[in-house]
């Protein structure tokens, strides 16, 4: 009898979850409501079945349980009852399939006036290319694949040149407008999923893949990474916001093409080096770094990387979060750097600085430190050079005080807060594992002896 | 001479019992005794597995509060934990283990007929295993790749274990699929040519059913999964490109070209969904003798059982790529995959149909065996009904590769089956040691079990519906989630560590069984079946004493009306009782 009672509970259970459950499909964005609609009745469906079968199961434990002197009945077949079951159960799968059948037909019939977008994924960030004034993404290759061209596109591709093409991990889409994303891996399996949207699909390194669908709703909607790719899966994250279609048009335009990108001067080190001049006040006239004035060591710092984070200074990425003090002392020092050329020149000046050793400041047990670093290894390198293909700074020979001050503001959500600091909140994700204070110290420690 | 079948010539057999300790417990060649190395073994591993998932579950439920989890590791235990669920503990479970100690004793034969192949059979799944083992303590760790080993990622950088880990994974597998096909070639043998006197096909136990096609499925399906260890194993080493493509890793170009990752997924699929059912079939036969035991009624449409089997064997092998409906494979096969899988639902839904309907009417003894056999109806409805949701290819859209997806197959072809083991064990235990368990201790095994895997399994489909995606080291904070996620997150976990205590119930009783527990009768359920009507107890050497058993009925006469018993065993002759309704027919 208890056992009975516990089924049926399980039953009136399951359902009343069901009702109450906050957690359920994110608000629709998309056109996809036919998806909702095929879940809906699948879901009635298969929950009349459930509740049907378990509340027969659960009577015939109360009815038929064993008394004393009760005998089973002997019945080994009833024909007729077999095939009425199995003809019901037919049409109910029947009533499940066709809406999936029809729905997935205009899945894979992709609107003619869809624009095209192609979403890359690579270990473990998002990037995006837009096929210009002509209409035609230019031709790609895996083998192409370089720091100047992290696209991999044919510069001998006409079709290519005025290709735009987004270096970080948010894209833009105007609303109402059917887009086609075309996805393409560099390097291993990734999946392009909004929740929102309802549709998703694989990204497959040697050949294109794509999906469709018609965003309905402005705002910022993120991209999820739904397929392992290594390690940093988890942290794969990027956006897509959907605009209306003047603020889309304003957008692309202030992109950057592919012959734009191409033909930009490299930074002139000798201009840069007046410039760098209310840098030297802080971080020396080498670049070696001031612990006393909470300015790192800039010297040896990758070009990509520096310029990055002047960028994020300048365009309010950086900087801003509450309790960072000496960020916010940035935010107003890189105002004296007019233009993004000008932030070129700097840089270059700093390329040419020596790469001097740094006075360790931090003390740790490096074993412990070395177990934490195999983490970090998989993007900063074991070597912590860094690698501009996984966008990962350089961590060997840096100021120690900052890379701890820095682990400690990622972890407490002081840098790599900004919606659009996808690299910093990635870094805020892999802080996390670093559980103590201790722990900072240990890694670091560590990678002074890089 | 004229031709005598191969399971009437008994006479030709000379049987020497084993008489040292060695040949009898170790390098044995009775089923028996394999057997109980398959099931021990394949216990031992599920028990790594089993903390593995305690490992995943504390990162999930409480992110970063426990110093030993880091993303690196964490990949290595989903993978580890899944790779050992599915292959080292499931299938040499039902297989190796209830394979070989069942068909035999249910079909009245002496032994396998192969039984120095069965010997080898055991003994290479046994390196299979130290060798995946070892691939934990090796520089770098085990693979990391997902269970499904992936390629390009499985042996591409940005992947733990790259370098030795995914190589022992491989060799393992491959060394596992040698002793699965000389195992199953064994079986599927046995089955077909040592049958005893007057067990005809359809007067077989669907026990021995289910473990047969499961076997044939298994002998088809894996070597799908042999080749293409094999072929990544020359893209990993002498770097081929079968599962390759030109690719820029980590802004290096590793110098493949020309492969296809899609083709391995279809390889590993066309495994792997057999391998589905190569767990559920066995299951489903093991099952069905429990309820019709318990119930003391014949098992209902047993005909329908059988051609359900079949039917469902048959149609796993046209069903692999709802796997793939979102893996960027040219979206038409949609269409006739996702029809192919909602049609594998009819024959399952049968089988459920007739498990209730062989309760209707039952008389029905709720002991320990049969809590577990009507626990497994419950899960699997559940289970069952949720692949109607992945298998339509539109549902699967937003659903895949989410919770939801780990929910649904957990639900299938976790809980299920396993509720089905430890019924099954709980059953056939007398059988086996000669022992009574303790009744009570199994009774809160399975309420804590049962129970306990329900409150893991059902709210974590409604993670999948509101977007968590699988294989998360951690979610971090997102626009779309509210942040109750994360306290149902942390709710499943204790309800894990719970179910994960309380199979320590289960050793207690075994333990306690073997060293207290009173001794059992030789037929405690009163069960119709060969394996209870053995001359010894526990059964020796050879099963059957100097006479085969001859077959006169079918497995499932309970309750027959004017017999005064409420069984009647298989070989009970038909003037000595009245004959049920037998579908067997002569020999």
């Amino acid at each position: 009898m208890p056992f009975a009672v516990v089924l049926i509970l399980l039953v009136v259970g399951s359902i009343l979850f069901h009702f109450l459950s906050p957690w359920t499909f994110t608000e629709l964005a998309s056109n996809w409501g036919m998806v909702d609609l095929t879940v809906d009745i699948t879901l009635y469906v298969t929950g009349f079945v459930f509740v049907v079968v378990n509340l027969f199961m659960a009577y015939c434990v109360i009815r038929f349980r064993h008394k004393k002197d009760a005998r089973a009945a002997y019945e080994p077949e009833n024909k007729k009852l077999e095939y009425w079951l199995t003809g019901i159960t037919a049409v109910g799968v029947a009533l499940m399939l066709t809406p999936g059948l029809f729905v997935w037909a205009k899945f894979v019939d992709v609107p003619e006036d869809a624009h095209v977008v192609e979403a890359i994924g690579q270990q473990w960030h998002w990037t995006y290319r837009y096929p210009g004034v002509d209409g035609k993404l230019g031709e790609v290759d895996a083998e192409r694949i370089s720091a100047d061209n992290p696209f991999g596109i044919d510069p001998e591709d006409p079709h290519g040149q005025d290709d735009v093409i987004v270096y970080n991990p948010e894209a833009h889409i105007p609303v109402d407008r059917p887009v086609k994303f075309l996805l393409r891996s560099k390097d291993v399996l990734h999946n392009f999923t909004v929740a929102q949207f309802r549709v998703k699909m694989d990204l497959v390194p040697g050949m294109n893949t794509f999906m469709w669908l018609t965003p309905t709703v402005p705002g910022r909607f993120e991209v999820l990474c739904e397929e392992l790719c290594g390690i940093g899966h988890f942290a794969m994250r990027g956006a897509v916001v959907v605009d209306e279609a003047a603020d889309f048009d304003r957008w692309l335009a202030q992109q950057t093409t592919f012959s734009e990108q191409s033909a930009r001067a490299a930074g002139n080190a000798t201009i840069g080096a007046a410039q760098y001049a209310v840098c030297a006040a802080c971080h020396g006239s080498q670049g070696e770094g001031n612990a006393a004035l909470n300015a790192p060591k800039l010297a040896g710092q990758p070009a990509w990387y520096l310029k990055r984070q002047v960028m994020s200074y300048k365009t309010g990425l950086r900087g801003v979060g509450p309790g960072d003090t000496y960020g916010q002392q940035m935010v107003g020092m890189v105002a004296t750097l007019p233009d993004e050329a000008s932030v070129d020149n700097v840089v270059a000046h700093i390329q040419t600085l020596p790469d001097n050793a740094t006075v360790t400041t931090i003390d740790g047990d490096i074993a412990r430190g070395q177990k934490l670093y195999t983490v970090c290894a998989y993007c900063h390198g074991g070597d912590g050079m860094g690698r501009q293909a996984l966008n990962a700074p350089r961590l060997s020979g840096s100021s120690d005080w900052y890379l701890a001050r820095q682990l400690r503001h990622f972890k407490e959500g002081v840098r790599g807060a900004h919606p659009k600091d996808y690299y910093g909140y990635q870094m805020g994700l892999l802080s996390q594992t670093l559980q103590d204070e201790q722990a900072v110290d240990d890694i670091v420690a560590y990678i002074n002896t890089l | 001479m004229s031709y005598v079948a191969f399971a009437d010539r008994d006479h030709e057999h000379e049987h020497h019992d084993p008489d040292t300790f060695i040949t009898k417990y170790i390098w044995s060649q009775d089923h028996k005794v394999i057997a109980i190395q398959y099931g021990l073994t394949a216990i031992f591993v599920g028990l790594i597995a089993l903390g593995l998932s305690a490992m995943m579950r504390l990162q999930l439920g409480f992110p970063n509060d426990f110093h030993f989890i880091n993303p690196e590791n964490y990949y290595q235990f989903i993978t580890m934990h899944g790779m050992i669920m599915v292959i080292y503990l499931l299938t040499a479970l039902f297989l190796g283990g209830f394979g070989n100690y069942l068909i035999p004793l249910m079909c009245g034969s002496r032994d396998m007929v192969f039984p120095y192949m069965n010997m080898l059979s055991y003994w290479a799944y046994l390196l299979s295993v130290i060798v995946l083992v070892i691939s934990f303590f090796v520089p770098g760790g085990s693979t990391g790749a997902g269970w499904t080993l992936y390629p390009p990622q499985a042996i591409s950088a940005g992947t733990p274990g790259v370098d030795l880990g995914i190589l022992l994974m491989l060799v393992s597998l491959a060394i596992f699929i040698v002793a699965f096909t000389m195992g199953g070639l064994n079986y599927v043998t046995t089955v077909l040519q040592a049958r005893c006197k007057g067990m005809t096909l359809m007067r077989m136990p669907l026990s021995v059913w289910g473990i047969f096609i499961a076997t044939i499925l298994g002998l088809l399906a894996f070597p799908a999964l042999l080749v293409s260890a094999i072929m990544m194993l020359f893209d990993k080493t002498l770097h081929t490109s079968f599962f390759m493509p030109a690719i820029s890793s980590m802004g290096v170009d590793p110098g493949y070209t020309g492969g296809s990752p899609i083709l391995f997924q279809h390889l590993f699929w066309f495994f792997g969904h057999p391998e589905v059912y190569i767990v559920a079939l066995p299951a489903f036969g093991l099952v069905s003798d429990l309820l019709s035991t318990h119930a003391r009624k014949n098992i209902f449409g047993y005909r329908m059982m059988v051609w359900a089997i079949i039917a469902i064997g048959g149609l796993s092998f046209i069903v692999w790529a709802h796997h793939m409906y979102v893996s960027g494979m040219n979206p038409y096969f949609g269409f006739f995959f996702a029809t192919t899988t909602l049609i594998i639902a009819v024959p399952t839904a049968i089988k459920v149909y007739n498990w209730v309907l062989t309760l209707w009417e039952g008389n029905i003894h709720l002991r320990v065996p049969m809590l577990f056999a009507i626990g497994f109806i419950f899960t699997f409805i559940h289970g069952g009904l949720t692949g109607l949701f992945l298998g339509n290819v539109t549902i699967d859209l937003p659903l895949s590769d989410t919770y939801f997806v780990v929910a649904h197959f957990h639900m299938v072809m976790g809980v299920s089956p396993v509720l089905v083991v430890f019924g099954a064990i709980y059953h056939w235990w007398p059988k086996i040691t000669g022992k009574m368990y303790n009744e009570t201790l199994g009774k809160w095994h399975f309420w804590m079990t049962f129970l306990g895997t329900y409150a893991i399994y059902l709210p974590m489909h409604y993670l999948g519906f509101a977007g968590v995606p699988r294989r998360y080291f951690a979610m971090g904070n997102t626009d779309f989630l509210p942040a109750s996620a994360q306290d149902l997150n942390a709710a499943i976990t204790i309800s894990a560590l719970f179910v994960a205590a309380a199979q320590l119930l289960f050793f207690i009783n075994m333990i306690w069984s073997l060293v207290k527990g009173p001794k059992s009768d030789p037929n405690p359920w009163h069960a119709t079946t060969l394996e209870w009507q053995t001359p010894d107890h526990p059964p020796k050497h050879g099963n059957w004493g100097h006479h085969l058993p001859e077959v006169h009925r079918w497995a499932y006469d309970y309750s027959v009306p004017g017999y005064k018993d409420d069984f009647i065993p298989q070989n009970v002759p038909a003037d000595k009782a009245p004959a049920g309704r037998d579908h067997g027919g002569a020999h």
